[in-house]
């Protein structure tokens, strides 16, 4: 008598196989349904947005006629709230990552600012539209402006840029450092001359990402009341203003079937705006990206 | 020699004051980092004060338990109701029907990634991936709109244009990456040892994902998990533009519904007055939506914690 029955050994080993490669497949259909939703998302906006995506398109203002409608004002205050959130998210972020990951000792205190950006990160950027109503737009009187829509976008983007930041600094290894300490430079001259021109890659992608979420931010936007037609460009941090997913989200509202396509033009100078940052943020990675 | 003396003596005076200018920047370099690292407390103190504050003007006119137990949400009638349960409905149907798309999705890719895929697809296959999260969720609130629910209509006729269905499959597929990247990280890092082990015994590479794996990769998983969800809570534009605005307390997902989100969307595009009561509601309505997310989070956390398993 044999102890092991061949028979049934492999027959339950060939159940096993295909078993697993069955699995297999099914695991590889759910990565492939994602890639086709990626696909069919941009196959649509391609193929409904290029109808109206002209040369006029891009100069002309809003309008109620959908062949007359346009980006020009929405555009121009999506880049000038830009220039706004740029500086104070990358000054904030970068110190406070800097002053996390090179000054402060640990402690219960660092421990907690630690935890609350962790948790800041997971705020709906909606509810940073409360804060932003209330304290910029209201209580410091700055008004439905660039200004206060753009401080919003620092706040809300800060999470993000200070992590980033914080793993680009920690990512400089030590000897650098200590090689800096040695020739008798002082703790701010290691930072400023060694540390940060290693990290400042790594901050920029991070960085510029953060940005590009901030362009695409709706919510906020709306929340601090930001109007949608709007007739003139910008003419100061102060001066009302309208941006491209307000506009967007105006359009896609309308009940006329004309603005739908309209819609997805604006959404398409959208991506190709948001393609063009990421890729530069692709670019200096691959550039300036220095391994140790 | 006199004169190579006064230089000299110039060159200390000069290094002095850069000594000082030094020492000086020495000090006051790390205030302004402290100040700046501040900022982030600020904010979230900023953000709890203004909710509180504002809600708490909002309950001086609305009982707090008409508020907790209403079944009625009608800030716009002549009779105003004000019970927050339609819009929690609303939120959660969303979120439930996100979860249903996006986990098992999310799971399948992380599995398939972690354990199947080679290097090679591994590394396209994660950033193409990651550019689904970072889709602004207009486009996808537009995309909900105008593709997801006509083709929804074709299947299920008595499907309204507006409805739970449509925006929680596109918020699923949203919230997909943070899921599968996060939770391919998990499984990516249970050591290889415990997973050739096994392999050495006989399992297959499926019985390996399901019983070594995944088990030991719990903790990353269900972390995922929640923070998907609590994004899916907090998510605004998709369901602003494909929910509707009809506050109803029920379970169907074929029907016009509001979120909490999508509520604060609608009275901030109207008009409504500063210093009304439809004013002070959205803070509330806020506040619950920022008690919610926060409990998600702070969940998500504590489970990554407690059930981490330490190689």
């Amino acid at each position: 008598m044999a102890y092991i029955n061949h028979e049934t050994v492999a027959k339950k080993l060939s159940v096993r196989r295909l078993k697993n490669n069955l699995w297999k497949n099914v695991f590889l259909l759910a990565l492939l349904l994602a890639l086709a939703a990626l696909v069919i998302l941009g196959y649509r906006m391609i193929s409904q947005g290029t109808a109206y995506l002209n040369w006029e398109f891009l100069q002309n203002f809003s309008s109620r006629f959908p062949e007359k409608a346009g980006v020009h004002a929405a555009l121009i205050g999506s880049i000038a709230m830009l220039a706004i959130v740029a500086p104070v998210s990358l000054f904030l972020g970068v110190g406070a990552a800097i002053y996390l990951e090179e000054y402060a000792k640990k402690n219960k205190f660092t421990q907690f600012i630690q935890m609350n950006i962790s948790n800041l990160a997971g705020v709906p950027s909606i509810v940073f539209g409360l804060l932003g109503l209330t304290i910029f737009v209201r209580m410091l009187g700055m008004g439905k402006s660039i200004l206060a829509a753009g401080l919003t976008m620092s706040l809300l983007i800060l999470p993000v840029v200070i992590v980033a930041a914080q793993e680009a600094i920690r990512a400089v290894p030590d000897h650098l450092r200590e090689a800096s300490f040695g020739m008798g430079a002082t703790k701010w001259q290691t930072i400023y001359k060694v540390v940060l021109p290693s990290a400042i890659p790594g901050i920029l992608t991070g960085g510029i990402l953060a940005l590009s979420r901030a362009i695409g931010e709706t919510a906020p936007l709306v929340v601090i009341g930001i109007p949608v037609i709007v007739q003139f460009l910008p003419t100061g941090i102060l001066s009302e203003f309208t941006a491209l997913p307000m506009l967007i989200f105006d359009w896609a509202k309308r009940p006329q079937e004309e603005f739908q396509y309209v819609a997805a033009a604006g959404i398409l100078v959208l991506m190709i705006l948001l393609i063009f940052m990421n890729s530069i943020a692709v670019w200096i990675r691959n550039k300036f990206q220095k391994r140790y | 020699m006199a004169n190579k003396t006064s230089i000299d003596v110039q060159q200390l005076i000069a290094q002095k004051r850069n000594k000082k200018l030094k020492k000086y920047t020495e000090k006051v370099v790390p205030i302004i980092l402290l100040i700046t690292a501040v900022v982030s407390v600020l904010t979230t103190i900023g953000i709890v004060f203004t909710l509180i504050f504002e809600t708490f003007e909002f309950f001086k006119r609305v009982s707090i338990w008409e508020y907790v137990t209403g079944t009625e949400w009608l800030p716009f009638a002549g009779d105003p109701s004000y019970g927050v349960l339609p819009l929690i409905a609303g939120t959660l149907k969303v979120t439930a029907i996100a979860v249903v798309v996006a986990v098992p999705l999310g799971l399948g890719i992380a599995i398939y990634l972690s354990q199947f895929a080679s290097d090679n697809v591994r590394r396209i296959t994660k950033p193409i991936l990651e550019v689904l999260a970072g889709i602004p969720t207009i486009v996808y609130g537009f995309f909900a709109l105008t593709f997801v629910t006509p083709m929804l209509q074709k299947v299920f006729p008595s499907l309204e244009l507006f409805n739970a269905l449509s925006p929680g499959i596109i918020i699923g597929i949203m919230i997909l990456p943070t899921i599968a990247s996060l939770s391919e990280d998990a499984m990516s890092s249970v050591p290889n040892t415990i997973r050739e082990g096994a392999l050495g015994l006989g399992s297959t590479k499926f019985e390996v994902a399901l019983k070594i794996v995944l088990p030991a990769a719990l903790s990353g998983v269900l972390a995922s998990i929640v923070l998907g969800m609590s994004r899916a809570i907090g998510e605004t534009m998709i369901v602003s533009l494909a929910g509707g605005s009809t506050p109803l307390f029920n379970l169907d997902v074929t029907t016009s519904l509001q979120t909490m989100t999508a509520y604060i969307v609608q009275v901030s595009s109207g008009d409504a007055g500063y210093g009304t009561t439809i004013y002070y509601s959205i803070y509330a309505v806020g506040f619950t939506l920022f008690l919610f997310t926060l409990i998600m989070n702070l969940m998500a956390s504590w489970v990554s914690k407690k059930f981490r398993e330490e190689y």
